[in-house]
């Protein structure tokens, strides 16, 4: 109990709590002699005039947005076929957790090496053998952040799939009999049965998913480093280079409470929003 | 629910989880040319250019074994710190062992940024980075809510009474612990222990920020920042990505019943 605490308390809450503090304290790196000095609400204040931080937020909202659904309605369906009973189900189930198990750094560069701009699958398999037509989908800010999309949710989905097998394994079996009985069709038992008995897990799912997209890093650092021109530089992307390439150390923990808050809006979000019906189906 | 179609879908997911990474494994011993041909090449020529060069120009043997001293040290500290915490979660009443049990579950929830510039100041006070002990340390915590949640998952299922037992008959509470709940709990320990090393083995963020010197770089750090400014080595990347992923792939087709237990552990019963 007592050494899980201590390690708990010096490499999480005291963390947490520092980077709350040095937010509000302007700390710069390659300039030490300036020292602490408390400056209040200005590295928030310089944050919001930033247009820089504004867009990497809006950037940061939009992958959430875009891939966390993507990631949970796949992962559903999955979870679907993988709770079914047939020969060679457990196998399809170590296959599906393969992408789950790849480092994340290692995916990422398999995803560049698809995206490649002049010998990648994806360009094969849009244009074949004209070459002249391929795209370099990386270098290119309209696709940049789609790729990296299709990336995540390669690399995601399966772990939304496993909640919500969870969830599909925990319906007895007793209750489709019965609805079988009264006549009731597949589309209407999923409707009617499945779908309100999984609903905590599907919360689940979307909940343990932003709050892992909220800090996508892995894929931006290979992937594009945040460019090309700023349009997938993501939060925790932004607060690393500002606080570790750029020594700003007040700014970046001010952007780090900002992912901190984002985290939690979003979790409190959900379950209030989910987590309220939830309760009413009870 | 069955349909037609129903093996269908068995085969898109099957090929969709696994042909993108199949397609990097037939890189990483094609030959430099059929890397980059139009069309594609399939068949690759089984060449192990690419492994040699990886292993005698990049040090791929060097980020590996550092990869195996850092994910085996957390999980072997992680587990026996887990193992105690779970265990006294589960066994005295504290007021506060479901706030603990929040706590954990919400600190494994903080976004890395949020701690990582303290970390990395604690780390530094300490002479700490760029050495195994600071990455582990770092490692250790990130990886005990995982821990101790799967942990006091199974110890909840084990029956008191026989605990009891041992304690009647003079066992002391360490005793009963290392001699009658662990071998018990072990396959919940070995499932902690999986997933804890896949965490360990994988993680990205905190080694790039603590381990700054090649010498102590894991694998998922030294594959990130691979040397190529316009042509990329693809086939020594490839090389280097299948070496590391191999024990994960292997790991996760013999224990699939272990890691979706553990994961919907973690998960689910919260």
């Amino acid at each position: 109990m007592f050494p899980s605490f201590l390690f708990i308390v010096i490499f999480s809450l005291v963390p947490i709590f520092e980077s709350f503090r040095l937010s509000f304290y302007r700390m710069i790196l390659t300039l030490p002699w300036l020292g602490q000095k408390f400056v209040g609400w200005q590295n928030y204040l310089d944050l919001l005039a930033d247009p820089v931080a504004r867009h990497s937020l809006a950037t940061t909202v939009i992958f959430v947005c875009v891939t966390v659904p993507l990631e949970v309605l796949l992962g559903l369906a999955i979870a679907l076929v993988i709770n079914e009973p047939f020969r060679g189900r457990g196998l399809l189930r170590a296959v599906v957790l393969v992408p789950w198990a790849i480092p994340s750094t290692v995916a990422s560069q398999m995803w560049r090496f698809i995206f490649n701009d002049r010998y990648g699958l994806f360009n094969y398999f849009l244009f074949g053998d004209r070459t002249e037509l391929y795209l370099a989908p990386l270098a290119d800010p309209q696709m940049a952040l789609g790729a990296i999309m299709v990336a995540d949710v390669w690399k995601t989905t399966p772990f939304a799939a496993l909640i919500i097998l969870a969830g599909l394994q925990a319906v007895p079996d007793e209750i489709y009999e019965a609805a079988s009985v009264d006549g009731a069709g597949a589309w209407q038992k999923f409707r009617r049965i499945t779908l309100p008995m999984i609903q905590p897990a599907i919360l689940l799912a979307f909940l343990f998913r932003t709050i892992d997209a909220l800090r996508v890093f892995d894929l931006v650092f290979v992937l594009t480093q945040g460019g090309p021109a700023d349009s997938t530089n993501v939060l925790q992307f932004y607060g690393y280079k500002k606080s570790f390439a750029e020594g700003m150390v007040g700014a970046g923990s001010a952007v780090s409470v900002l992912v901190f808050f984002l985290a939690l809006l979003f979790a409190l979000l959900y379950i209030r929003v989910l987590g309220v019906r939830v309760l009413k189906a009870r | 629910m069955k349909s037609y179609f129903f093996p269908l879908w068995i085969v898109v997911i099957g090929a969709l989880s696994l042909l993108p990474f199949l397609w990097f494994v037939l890189t990483s011993v094609k030959s430099a040319a059929q890397i980059t041909a139009i069309p594609p090449q399939i068949m690759p020529a089984f060449h192990a250019d690419f492994y040699r060069s990886a292993v005698s120009e990049h040090g791929l043997f060097r980020y590996l074994a550092n990869s195996v001293i850092v994910a085996g040290s957390t999980t072997l500290i992680s587990i026996a710190i887990g193992a105690l915490a779970a265990y006294a979660l589960t066994r005295f009443r504290f007021s506060w062992t479901r706030f603990y049990l929040m706590l954990l579950l919400a600190i494994s929830m903080f976004p890395q940024i949020s701690i990582a510039g303290p970390v990395w100041r604690i780390l530094s006070h300490m002479g700490w980075l760029n050495t195994y002990q600071g990455i582990t340390a770092a490692y250790v915590s990130l990886s005990l809510p995982l821990a101790v949640w799967i942990l006091s998952t199974f110890f909840k299922e084990l029956p008191y009474e026989i605990e009891e037992a041992a304690l009647i008959d003079g066992c002391s509470r360490l005793q009963a612990l290392s001699k009658v709940v662990l071998p018990l709990a072990a396959p919940g320990l070995f499932t902690a222990a999986i997933l804890v090393f896949i965490h360990a083995w994988n993680e990205f963020f905190f080694a790039l920020i603590i381990l700054t010197n090649s010498n102590f770089q894991t694998l998922p750090v030294g594959i990130a920042l691979f040397p190529g400014e316009y042509t990329m080595p693809w086939g020594e990347i490839a090389a280097a990505s299948t070496m590391a992923t191999l024990p994960l792939v292997v790991l996760t087709l013999l224990f699939q019943r272990r890691i979706i237990r553990g994961l919907s552990a973690g998960a689910v019963k919260g």
